[in-house]
């Protein structure tokens, strides 16, 4: 779970991480408001969970409370990298002498935490590790130790921090990782951490990502959860607990298992070539279960999606046999008529593993003429292509 | 042989008076898997019944080795207790440790996979994953026993459906040995720990290997395959189409430099000889091929 600038911020200083304060406002007036409390001139930022804010027009100074309002009005609504702008972070004005980079993540390589620090910061990261990487220093961490004082001034030293700054930011450093750490992150990441003109070391922005699954250690996490940026079939889903994806194709896809439901959406699109580029348009993983009231769970929200023209359940009976599956498929479209949302769209399945016969004689004798039953999941994916393009 | 697990390893399971490790364990047991042991802490002197077969519940895992000899343990935990479990089976010395367990946090992993490589004692499978199966033989966590039959193709897959699906569109050729190795960012047990032990072990002839997005392990087990082994291997990756962005942050991508994409792990694979398939099926048609002309 990606965290906004400002929640990343009061994390920071949550773990004495020195940062700038601010207030966050939905409307122009409000940015003024803001500007007018801080009393100095102050920077408006977009609040938008995406890189390139900058140049995109959506950070601005503002010398003035007028020209918080007016810059505030530019700025609301603004589209950056198809993310809205719905919150400004009204921050005071820092004057900076130097800038810099530091993050710690999670290395996935090499299965443990990497530091990584720059004298050179304020520029896109990326563009700096593909065009100079000498100028990132990269310090891998150990997971039982994490970031003492020593790997502190290890990371400081690889990346050669003047004297002046050196102590200040092995500092930042230490409690970053107390941010990382506590807070169960997978990055946190300051760019720029600036130095002001009387020689003040702080953290002007901040990215944070959070893990999810350590939600149980933090009751917090719920309040962090954004749904102004989230789809509103995704934040349906979730509150359904239904692990769903929303994309912009119009085959809809129910599957059980993240590997296989991935798959399903390859082999659909792959099909789809023949009939006119028809796309997957979500991913849905059922699990495992595979159960009736989830199964209805999940083909209603696929089925209140206006761009899906027909849908494929592709399931393998492992641990629940297919007859299962098959029967738990009817009981939700009976458990969908009885709310009054009759199936319009075609349903293309596809079942294998345990008991796949008997799980298909099943469907073939409730004769449902939305259903229809495919072998193979190659075949059914070319089918269900054709629907959607017989049904756009 | 096989590898990781054969008829003569000696199951614990962790976690066995809970729903989900008593179930497993009767499915485990029902596919002739020796299971000597359940852990659940404060239960020590009880026993399970799973169909009959008594299982005897130990309070640690110590106490569970040194009194039956257990040398696989299948971690069912909730993600709360998990690494306190794995924590308890590597100081038991446990050889290997298979963590089924789903939703563990990722710092808890990074510490217990650190934990067990320190010991030197323990290879970790996992977590978030189907564990293991030598049809036949011995089937140590959540893989059903009956879609398939014992063969010579070894198998290692990200995803624990897909594992099922390829072990199921190959059932009348068969398996040496099958490995869920999970698909959480960190993981104890790679692609290429498998193919190492694939290539090493006399009743595999050939391999299936199943990517999918995030990472690099593809790419890395490309590299390895190039330059250690002869077998044939046929892959398969899944997550073409998935969106960009949903799941990884940029600095992740820092890490993996422009690897991470399905494409780019099919491309890895593709440069060192591995023929890769579109879609499950003719991922394994092409397995078929190799079998059948060799």
């Amino acid at each position: 779970m990606d965290l906004y600038e400002f929640q990343a911020k009061e994390l920071f200083a949550r773990h004495g991480v020195p940062t700038t304060s601010g207030i966050v406002v939905r409307t122009p007036a409000h940015a003024k408001q803001a500007a007018e409390e801080l009393d100095c001139a102050v920077v408006v930022k977009a609040q938008v969970k995406t890189g390139g804010r900058g140049k995109a027009g959506g950070v601005k100074l503002a010398a003035n409370p007028q020209e918080a309002l007016e810059r505030a009005t530019d700025i609301l609504g603004l589209d950056i990298k198809g993310h809205t702008v719905h919150q400004v972070l009204i921050t005071p004005a820092s004057d900076i002498d130097e800038e810099y980079y530091v993050s710690i993540l999670l290395d996935r390589s090499n299965r443990t935490f990497l530091a990584m620090a720059s004298k050179e910061g304020g520029v896109e990261i990326e563009q700096l590790a593909v065009e100079r990487p000498e100028a990132l220093a990269r310090v891998s961490v150990d997971a039982l130790v994490g970031v003492d004082r020593a790997k502190a001034e290890e990371i400081v030293d690889a990346a050669g921090f003047d004297a002046s700054v050196r102590d200040q930011v092995i500092v930042v450093l230490e409690r970053l990782w107390d941010v990382f750490i506590k807070e169960d992150a997978t990055l946190v990441e300051v760019n720029p951490l600036v130095k002001t003109p009387e020689g003040q070391v702080l953290a002007l922005d901040g990215k944070v990502s959070l893990d999810e699954n350590a939600s149980f250690r933090h009751p917090e996490f719920d309040s962090l959860v954004d749904s102004v940026e989230t789809d509103p079939l995704e934040v349906a889903a979730k509150e359904r607990d239904l692990n769903y994806v929303k994309l912009s194709g119009s085959v809809g896809i129910i599957g059980n298992g993240a590997g296989l439901v991935m798959s399903t959406l390859d082999v659909v699109a792959y099909a789809g070539e023949e009939f006119g580029g028809q796309r997957p348009a979500n991913f849905l993983d059922i699990g495992g279960g595979a159960s009736a009231q989830v199964m209805a769970d999940g083909l209603e929200i696929i089925l209140s999606d206006a761009e899906v023209k027909s849908v494929f359940v592709n399931v393998f009976g492992g641990i629940t046999a297919c007859d299962a599956v098959a029967n738990g498929i009817l009981q939700a479209l009976e458990l969908l008529a009885s709310k009054g949302e009759a199936v319009a769209k075609p349903l293309v399945v596809r079942l294998d593993g345990n008991n796949a016969d008997l799980g298909r004689r099943i469907l073939r004798d409730a004769a449902n003429p939305l259903v229809e039953i495919v072998d193979t999941m190659d075949e059914a994916a070319r089918r269900v292509a054709e629907l959607a393009a017989q049904g756009a | 042989m096989a590898i990781f697990i054969n008829e003569n390893s000696k199951i614990l399971v962790q976690g066995i008076t809970g729903s989900e490790g008593g179930k497993h364990a009767r499915r485990m047991l029902a596919s002739g898997t020796n299971i000597v042991a359940g852990v659940t802490p404060g239960k020590g002197g009880q026993s399970v019944d799973a169909d009959g077969h008594i299982v005897p519940v130990f309070g640690s895992v110590g106490d569970a080795v040194a009194q039956t000899g257990a040398d696989v343990s299948v971690v069912f935990v909730p993600p709360k207790f998990t690494k306190g479990a794995v924590y308890e089976a590597v100081d038991a010395a446990v050889p290997l440790v298979i963590v089924i367990t789903e939703g563990v946090p990722v710092h808890d992993t990074a510490d217990f996979f650190a934990y067990a490589q320190r010991s030197g004692t323990t290879r970790l499978v996992g977590p978030n994953c189907p564990g293991i199966i030598s049809p036949g033989k011995s089937n140590a966590g959540i893989i059903p026993g009956n879609i398939t039959q014992a063969g010579r193709i070894g198998l290692v897959s990200k995803s624990g459906t897909l594992t099922y699906q390829m072990m199921y569109e190959l059932r009348d050729l068969g398996f040496s040995t099958c490995v869920g190795i999970g698909g959480d960012p960190i993981i104890g047990t790679t692609h290429i720990d498998c193919l190492e032990a694939f290539e090493a072990d006399p009743e595999t002839d050939a391999i299936v290997m199943i990517g999918e997005i995030g990472g690099d392990a593809e790419e890395r087990a490309a590299a390895f395959i190039k330059a250690n082994v002869t077998k044939p291997v046929v892959g398969y990756v899944a997550g073409f189409t998935a969106p960009e962005g949903k799941t990884m942050g940029h600095a992740g991508a820092i890490v993996s430099g422009s690897s991470g994409t399905a494409a780019a792990k099919q491309e890895a694979l593709e440069a060192v000889g591995v023929r890769v398939g579109k879609t499950p099926s003719e991922t394994a048609r092409l397995m078929r091929e190799i079998i059948s002309g060799s």
